[in-house]
């Protein structure tokens, strides 16, 4: 649990802490952190003494319309009003793109532990295959349940926008693939 | 944002915000009068999901060009606005409470779904373009429009190959698939020529940075259309001899109507109606 935090001088890291038990609401199993969509907390220091430094939190959205970006934001005023931070911002920037690069490695065990096969790039691939317009280069995908690679993609879209439907031809389990973006 | 622009009058600007805003929008809504409707449930979904993710780019795009129209006309300066943004412009007022003849959208969005492979004919031609359109903006002088592009421009690379497949699913599948996506192909093709005919805002745009040449796109969006067109073994109809601005300078077709009638009826009932 996290201490109430006296605002008048509070440590950027404790922030983040406090962000860390922000999670998507439609996967949650990973923190807001874990997702890469908290680029940035920053803390103006206030010239006058009567008010406090104002907290200003940066997120970017996942996919344009993903619904959970405005229940996301909500949380994220909750946790910190519960955590007696009550002058903050939060801000919504689109540049740069959000980008499954930003996926940290702790999210994507948590994803697969629950079972959706996490986003499979190295960093740098999405910006490539966003000007192959064709390509399908996700076509091997591990089953997040055997872990065999001999998997077959049903439908690009899924229960999520950033999800594709795959299954397991080994295990039979068909599956959430976390999509590269 | 919109300081930084000095040569070129923010209207132009405005009504080029609003184009983008229209189309994503328009063929956003219709592509949501599958939802519940497609032909398989995991269709449906995609359908649906593309349907948001246009929606969502809508929303960005709205957004942005209220502010543009606040700098314009401020809030409380009943004088020169319209009577639906008198009290500043939002971009739920920019949605919900213009005219069919305010709304800058291409005629294709506002077409009918017809059947599948008419949606899917619609959807390839039009994706196609917006991934070519929103590489070019992307440099643009005009920060907000670039970010929207840039975020933008990945979801659309799905829609692309999500429509492609399936034009190549119902080109070469079975002689009715054949014979139903090549007359729709037919029929939308006339529709396809106003996505390079530029407007007057387009044209101030495209002068000062800001905007992309749509004419410039015309090469590429021809020859991505044949690719996918051969392999599903269609026929590319010839082109369309007389194209003519409509929809981006405010005439549309009766679809528009029935489209807003049913999307604008509650803030039109409740004006301010909220959830």
């Amino acid at each position: 649990m996290i201490k109430m935090i006296s605002q008048k001088n509070i440590p950027v890291q404790s922030i983040w802490q406090l962000l860390e038990t922000v999670s998507d609401p439609e996967i949650p199993v990973l923190s807001i952190i874990d997702l890469g969509i908290v680029r940035d907390v920053l803390i103006v220091p206030s010239l006058n003494k009567e008010i406090e430094n104002e907290v200003n939190v940066i997120i970017t959205p996942t996919y344009s319309g993903c619904p959970a970006m405005d229940v996301i934001s909500m949380n994220i005023r909750m946790a910190l009003l519960q955590n007696g931070i009550k002058n903050f911002k939060i801000t919504q920037q689109l540049s740069p793109a959000w980008t499954t690069d930003w996926m940290t490695e702790n999210g994507k065990q948590k994803l697969k532990a629950y079972g959706i096969a996490p986003p499979q790039s190295r960093p740098g691939e999405t910006t490539e295959r966003i000007n192959k317009m064709f390509s399908n280069d996700e076509a091997f995908v591990e089953c997040p349940q055997c872990n065999s690679k001999n998997t077959e993609r049903i439908s690009q879209f899924g229960s999520t926008a950033c999800k594709a439907l795959y299954q397991c031809l080994d295990c039979r389990e068909p599956f959430d693939y976390f999509k590269c973006h | 944002m919109a300081d930084q622009i000095s040569n070129i009058s923010t209207t132009q600007l405005f009504n080029y915000t609003l184009n983008l805003a229209d189309n994503s929008l328009i063929m956003g809504h219709r592509l949501s009068e599958w939802t519940g409707h497609g032909p398989i449930l995991e269709q449906d979904i995609a359908m649906s999901n593309i349907a948001l993710d246009l929606v969502g780019q809508s929303r960005n795009f709205y957004q942005y060009a209220a502010q543009i129209k606040n700098k314009i006309t401020p809030s409380g300066d009943g004088g020169k606005g319209t009577p639906s943004v008198d009290r500043g412009t939002t971009e739920d007022s920019l949605a919900y409470l213009r005219d069919a003849d305010e709304f800058k959208n291409i005629i294709l969005v506002e077409l009918p779904n017809g059947d599948w492979g008419y949606t899917i004919a619609k959807l390839f031609f039009f994706s196609t373009w917006q991934f070519l359109l929103y590489q070019k903006l992307i440099p643009s002088s005009d920060a907000q429009l670039s970010a929207i592009a840039e975020k933008s421009l990945k979801e659309v690379t799905y829609h692309v190959r999500w429509s492609s497949e399936w034009m190549i699913r119902l080109g070469d599948g079975t002689d009715e698939s054949h014979q139903r996506i090549q007359k729709a192909i037919d029929e939308i093709w006339n529709y396809t020529a106003e996505l390079f005919l530029p407007s007057a805002f387009e044209n101030a745009c495209y002068e000062n940075n800001i905007g992309v040449a749509v004419s410039e796109i015309k090469n590429d969006w021809t020859q991505k259309i044949n690719d996918v067109l051969k392999e599903a073994t269609l026929t590319s109809p010839a082109a369309v001899s007389s194209p003519l601005l409509a929809g981006k300078e405010g005439r549309h077709t009766s679809f528009l109507q029935e489209i807003l009638d049913d999307m604008q009826y509650l803030q039109r009932t409740y004006p301010g109606c909220k959830w």
